[in-house]
């Protein structure tokens, strides 16, 4: 068990030097000269070459990519050019408002997903099955921005039921200190109610959209799961002991589905935190996915680089969690 | 293209049928001609699959015939007409310069197309060739190769897209490079799954034995064995291929105006979504439709080329 889990840390440290080696190599061909960029273009060619020493430009390119590693470890990704601030300040800043996003998205996601999917696999072959397999393939094919921007279009615009983009309302920005960055559990610590319904308003569209977009991925894996445990032994045996078909379906076949849902919604977790990038730009939600693409339409590599790195890294580490949970929880798998 | 032919002898009178369907082929052409048949016939049963191939095969010929089926020149401008309503003269209306939206969607459907179809000759081909290799080699060559396809299947894949795009300027053809670089890695994975279950087969075995290169072995033995799944993880990703390229255009990243591209007039219309909705949302059903084609001929596909797999 420890050798596996620690064969397992080993993977993920390759993987992490891979993503490094990938955001390093990005940065050194991009067309921008990085010294320029600084001294501007009309420092002379001392200014330049003596610049262009301190950053390192001139050693070998694997020393220069060990100077980026030594850097990242001590948290130094640079500067944004846009902020003029350190990148990593600027991403622990705007990631709350992603995770914020993406935690109630994904608990929609599994909120409807894993009922359909059962609904699905007790109903096999139904209207029901079919319709929720249509879903699911509907969900696949639509552009979620083009949702995030219909949904607005009808749900702000026409219906008035939710408010339109952007975070709170804004005669409540910056009411309440943000002490975790998670605005309304900001504004639940600093029990200011009213702004934490507002932001929970600004909250629910954006969130029904990219859950929805991980509804149909948890319900298809919950659909086969069941399949799979439907078939057992067990569960005619829990049928003829006279147990109710409720009991048996959302008790036994789903209590021992439980550990692999977990890692699918994990999983899903890790995408919905990717998916945030369009749906962030359509609802100008200040999240890591607005601030990476405003800095790449800024050309400010740095932003660029150390968002992806910190999206890599938090995917890299999702998805090792809902490895070792699978583990841990698996009794089969130890 | 096998189905292709067998759609011709659909019509066939009842001995072209029996010649298709023997149990006794007399010739490796008719012995592929019949599975081809029974491969269309399990598949023409699925009306969903039907749909999907409808819908692709109706983007081709759209694609095909843009400059005929238009109406209008997709950049033609005509600032007095501009965000009309759809209606006649105009069917799906006009964007904030006064061009034909319908169109600029019929000539999209070219740019879709050429995308879907670079990725689809680009990263299958060396997902293939690297899952091949890795898996027929085995040994350090099969691990180094497992470990860069691991990690970048560890990546978010826009994210990643974006960080590549971001390096190599906005456009159509980055756009694409970047999707590509991607995208290989699930048909490495698949390729190399493939080789192992036919590598110690008795056949690989007659081959190396009669003086087969290795090159020899993979390129006729084993590649061929890998195409049909491949085919249909192919058919199933266009539509994820297509959504991506959609939103690098909508972010600004992808094809750059005045080109039609469905995601950047997405882009174009969202000044006004909320008085001239049609602006942004024509293009996105065109996006949907497609994908959601792609999705179906691929579910399709799967369940007549890998009935394994589900």
């Amino acid at each position: 068990m420890v050798k596996r889990c620690l064969g397992l840390i080993a993977s993920v440290a390759v993987t992490l030097l891979g993503l490094l080696l990938v955001t390093f190599l990005i940065g050194r061909v991009v067309p921008i000269d990085p010294v320029l960029a600084i001294v501007g273009d009309r420092a002379n060619a001392d200014t330049y070459s003596r610049l262009r020493m301190e950053l390192g430009l001139d050693l070998p390119l694997w020393r220069q990519f060990l100077r980026y590693l030594a850097a990242v470890a001590q948290g130094d990704l640079g500067q944004s050019i846009l902020t003029s601030r350190p990148v990593l300040e600027d991403v622990l800043r705007v990631f709350p408002a992603t995770l914020e996003l993406a935690t109630v998205a994904v608990v929609i996601g599994a909120a409807l997903g894993v009922p359909a999917g059962v609904l699905a696999a007790t109903h096999r072959g139904s209207l029901a099955d079919h319709v929720i397999r249509l879903l699911g393939l509907v969900g696949h094919s639509v552009p979620i921005f083009w949702l995030g921007l219909m949904g607005l279009l009808l749900f702000y615009a026409k219906l008035d039921w939710v408010p339109g983009p952007g975070r709170v309302d804004i005669f409540y920005e910056g009411l309440v200190e943000a002490r975790t960055g998670i605005l309304t559990l900001d504004a639940l610590l600093a029990g200011e109610t009213d702004v934490f319904w507002n932001a929970l308003h600004h909250l629910a569209l954006p969130s029904a959209i990219l859950g929805l977009y991980s509804v149909a991925y948890i319900a298809r894996m919950t659909r086969s799961f069941m399949l799979d445990q439907l078939r057992q032994e067990y569960i005619t045996t829990a049928r003829v002991k006279g147990l109710s078909e409720a009991r048996v379906v959302w008790r036994h076949a789903l209590g021992n589905i439980a550990v692999p849902l977990i890692t699918v919604i994990a999983l899903s977790y890790a995408t919905l935190l990717e998916g945030s990038v369009l749906t962030e730009t359509v609802f100008a939600w200040p999240g890591l996915g607005l601030y990476i693409t405003n800095s790449l339409l800024s050309a400010d590599m740095n932003a660029v680089l150390g968002g992806t790195l910190v999206v890599g890294s938090v995917f890299i580490g999702l998805n090792l969690l809902s490895d070792l949970l699978y583990r841990l929880l698996d009794p089969r798998a130890r | 293209m096998r189905d292709k032919a067998a759609v011709t002898m659909s019509d066939a009178s009842p001995p072209w049928r029996a010649w298709l369907t023997t149990d006794t082929p007399q010739s490796r052409l008719q012995a592929r001609l019949g599975r081809a048949w029974t491969g269309w016939r399990t598949f023409r049963r699925n009306r969903m699959a039907m749909a999907g191939l409808l819908i692709v095969l109706a983007l081709v010929v759209v694609a095909a015939l843009a400059p005929l089926l238009a109406p209008h020149h997709p950049y033609e401008q005509d600032l007095a007409n501009r965000l009309l309503a759809p209606g006649p003269g105009h069917w799906l209306g006009t964007d904030s310069f006064g061009r034909d939206i319908l169109s600029r969607l019929l000539y999209g459907a070219r740019l879709t197309l050429m995308i879907v179809a670079l990725v689809a000759v680009t990263a299958p081909v060396v997902g293939l060739l690297i899952g091949t290799v890795a898996g027929y080699l085995g040994g350090w060559t099969d691990a180094a190769l497992m470990r860069v396809t691991d990690i970048f299947l560890a990546f978010p894949k826009l994210i990643l897209a974006l960080a590549f795009v971001a390096a190599l300027g906005p456009g159509i053809e980055n756009a694409v490079i970047a999707i590509a670089i991607t995208s290989w890695p699930p048909y490495a994975r698949i390729a190399r799954a493939e080789t192992l279950t036919v590598r110690h087969a008795d056949f690989i075995s007659a081959a190396r034995l009669q003086g087969a290169s290795s090159l020899r072995i993979i390129l006729g033995h084993i590649m061929p064995l890998c195409v049909a799944s491949l085919v249909v993880r192919v058919t199933l990703d266009m539509a994820g291929v297509i959504l991506t390229a959609a939103g690098l255009g909508f972010l600004g990243l992808g094809a750059q105006p005045p080109l039609p591209e469905w995601g950047a007039m997405i882009a174009a219309g969202r000044q006004n979504v909320l008085e001239q909705w049609w602006v942004a949302a024509m293009p996105g059903f065109a996006i949907f439709i497609v994908s959601l084609g792609f999705n179906l001929l691929g579910d399709g596909l799967r369940d007549v080329l890998d009935p394994k797999g589900d």
